[in-house]
């Protein structure tokens, strides 16, 4: 089988802070780590690979030429070869534009039987560049996966988790299969596998606008349907009373105080 | 191909059915759907996809509809994302909407993307925010972005329908009152070759019945418990008050507690009338879920942790001395909610 994992390079969002003075976000010493949900589908297209011999891993991440890192760790924990996909062009895209780019890519491939995704990014948290990829390729997709079943002939069975019920699907390939993180254990990058991959072992390709030959008017911010208007610090609450005293003193303030705010009451 | 921009108009929704029951999400949106709509001078649709569709129509009515789409069909009693797509992009090319909400939920968060990408216009994830820019006439949709440390405003200005979805929670239902509108039945045409996904077998979870969403009364934990056994006090008081109990990210990440219990970023925006915060610092991500909240009430040992600071009511000390005195005054004032 001939396996595709879409990656992306996020900024760490829990270390991320904001300039409480501009308003903006401090990037400076945030580290880039591989989305999460992104890993997690790797591991999915991995443990097909450790089972059925003869199966190929590709991964494409789209972004800056810093992303060399993420495509490196993914090699390393795994992967046969990797393709970044970088272009000023693409800068600014919104995730119809980035749909657009990464699905070219996939076509460029031509020859694959699934399309791994994360099913979110966490520093956009959109959910949406998975299935926008699926519906460019023309193929079936399935979100919320857990896990990939190989049951012969191109059809596959794959486990969903959703918020309140699990799936059992059935897909023939090609299909998208967008996974999400936290379900399973995922593996470490092998110790022989990181120094090969910084050493010219695997394939490392890097395809621009001109590779992909992808119009000027499917990518970047200028083409894109959605644009940021105007972004701002989330409000804050009012700060309220800050009660003093013993334990017992602030527990009887606290219900003598909302006893007579009526948000709570004494049973009759 | 785009749709004319000048040919688009009303404010639709899509409605969402599970076990024979709308979500209440739909209703949500129907709720600002009515805002928009009227800010337009448009009409508010719903749209509805399934079996025995026709049930839900006065429903949904009553809840602020002035036109309820229709869409009957065996194949859409479950949902799938072939059935549903090539359903809505056939309606909507047809109809031309100048708006499309959906619920933030799984099934929102599959199809609106796959439907977006084949009408060719632009989407907008999770919003907690809409509104009309009086000038321009165009959706304003704001959202968390990196983690909920910061909020935008995205707008699509060139193509058409606008579309958004709506984080669960946030947005408020109209009471419902009894109205008529103009039902409209739409004829499906879907060949079953055309589902390229098969659902084998369904396992509803019952453990995950946590209902935060629906909660007057929620007692949070989070990292300042030390360990899973704290949630055990949680639970007391959130016994002694009749309310359930939530979570902070962190809480989840170390084990102590199962996931549909989050409440945050990443998990369910809650807006109780008591939210009661034990041993959770309050990063923005968790913030992001909860300050919605009518009285927030910080329990924490730091004095000077963002959650005391936007609490209504903050009180430092350790919490388990604290809980256990709450609980005795609730049952020895006989306290209620």
């Amino acid at each position: 089988m001939k396996l595709i994992v879409c990656i992306k390079q996020v900024p760490d969002t829990t270390e991320v802070k904001l300039d409480p003075k501009t308003g903006t976000l401090i990037r400076d010493g945030v580290p880039s780590i591989i989305n999460p949900d992104d890993r997690a589908a790797l591991e999915v297209a991995l443990k097909m690979k450790d089972a059925n011999l003869g199966t190929t891993v590709t991964v494409i991440c789209m972004g800056p030429k810093q992303a060399d890192a993420a495509v490196r760790e993914a090699l390393a924990m795994g992967a046969d070869s990797a393709i970044i996909v970088s272009d000023r062009a693409f800068a600014g895209s919104d995730t119809w534009a980035t749909a657009n780019v990464i699905s070219s890519a996939i076509q460029k491939i031509m020859d694959y039987d699934l399309v791994f995704c994360g099913r979110q990014a966490i520093d956009g948290d959109t959910a949406q560049v998975g299935p926008q990829i699926a519906e460019r390729l023309n193929i079936p997709q399935v979100t919320y996966a857990r896990s990939v079943k190989v049951l012969g002939d191109s059809r596959y069975e794959v486990c969903r988790e959703l918020d309140d019920e699990q799936q059992i699907v059935e897909v023939t390939g090609p299909a998208l299969i967008t996974v999400v993180h936290g379900l399973e254990p995922i593996r470490y990058p092998d110790f022989r596998r990181i120094f090969q991959a910084y050493s010219g072992v695997f394939e490392v390709l890097n395809w621009s606008q001109e590779e992909l030959k992808i119009d000027a008017n499917k990518i970047g911010l200028k083409s894109s349907p959605t644009n940021v208007k105007c972004t701002f610090p989330p409000e804050l609450r009012k700060s309220g009373i800050r009660l003093e005293g013993t334990n017992e003193e602030m527990v009887k303030q606290l219900f003598d105080n909302m006893l007579g705010e009526h948000i709570l009451k004494r049973r009759a | 191909m785009s749709i004319d921009i000048k040919l688009c108009k009303d404010v639709w929704v899509f409605i969402e059915i599970k076990d024979k029951k709308i979500e209440n999400t739909s209703l949500e949106l129907l709720g600002v759907g009515k805002m928009l709509a009227a800010d337009l001078k448009q009409k508010l649709c719903a749209v509805v996809l399934g079996k025995d569709v026709t049930q839900y129509t006065s429903l949904l009515f009553s809840f602020g509809a002035d036109v309820v789409y229709n869409c009957e069909h065996e194949l859409l009693e479950t949902y799938t994302t072939d059935a549903f797509t090539n359903v809505l992009d056939e309606i909507v090319k047809e109809k031309k909407p100048d708006i499309f909400l959906f619920g933030a939920t799984n099934v929102g968060r599959d199809l609106a993307p796959r439907l977006a990408a084949r009408l060719n216009t632009g989407l907008t994830a999770d919003c907690t925010a809409l509104s009309i820019d009086p000038e321009s006439r165009l959706l304003q949709q704001t959202r968390p972005a990196f983690g909920g440390n910061i909020m935008a405003t995205i707008i699509n200005p060139t193509h058409r329908p606008q579309m958004a979805t709506v984080r669960p929670g946030v947005m408020n239902k109209i009471d419902p009152k009894e109205c008529y509108g103009i039902v409209e039945n739409y004829p499906v045409k879907l060949p079953a070759e055309n589902l390229r996904v098969q659902i084998k077998k369904i396992i509803k979870n019952i453990s995950k019945n946590v209902n935060l969403v629906d909660a007057d009364i929620i007692v949070s934990g989070g990292r300042g418990l030390g360990g899973p056994e704290g949630f055990e006090l949680i639970q007391q008081l959130a016994n002694a008050l009749g309310g359930v109990v939530g979570a902070s990210r962190a809480a989840v990440d170390s084990g102590w507690i199962s996931n549909d219990h989050q409440v945050g970023q990443t998990g369910k925006t809650v807006k109780p009338m008591i939210y009661i915060a034990c041993g959770i610092s309050g990063a923005i991500q968790h913030q992001a879920g909860m300050t919605g909240s009518k009285c927030i009430i910080a329990i924490n040992k730091n004095p000077d942790c963002s959650m005391m600071k936007i609490a209504n009511y903050a009180l430092c000390g350790d919490l388990y001395d604290i809980i256990p005195l709450m609980v005795k005054t609730i049952q020895e004032q006989n306290i209620t909610k």
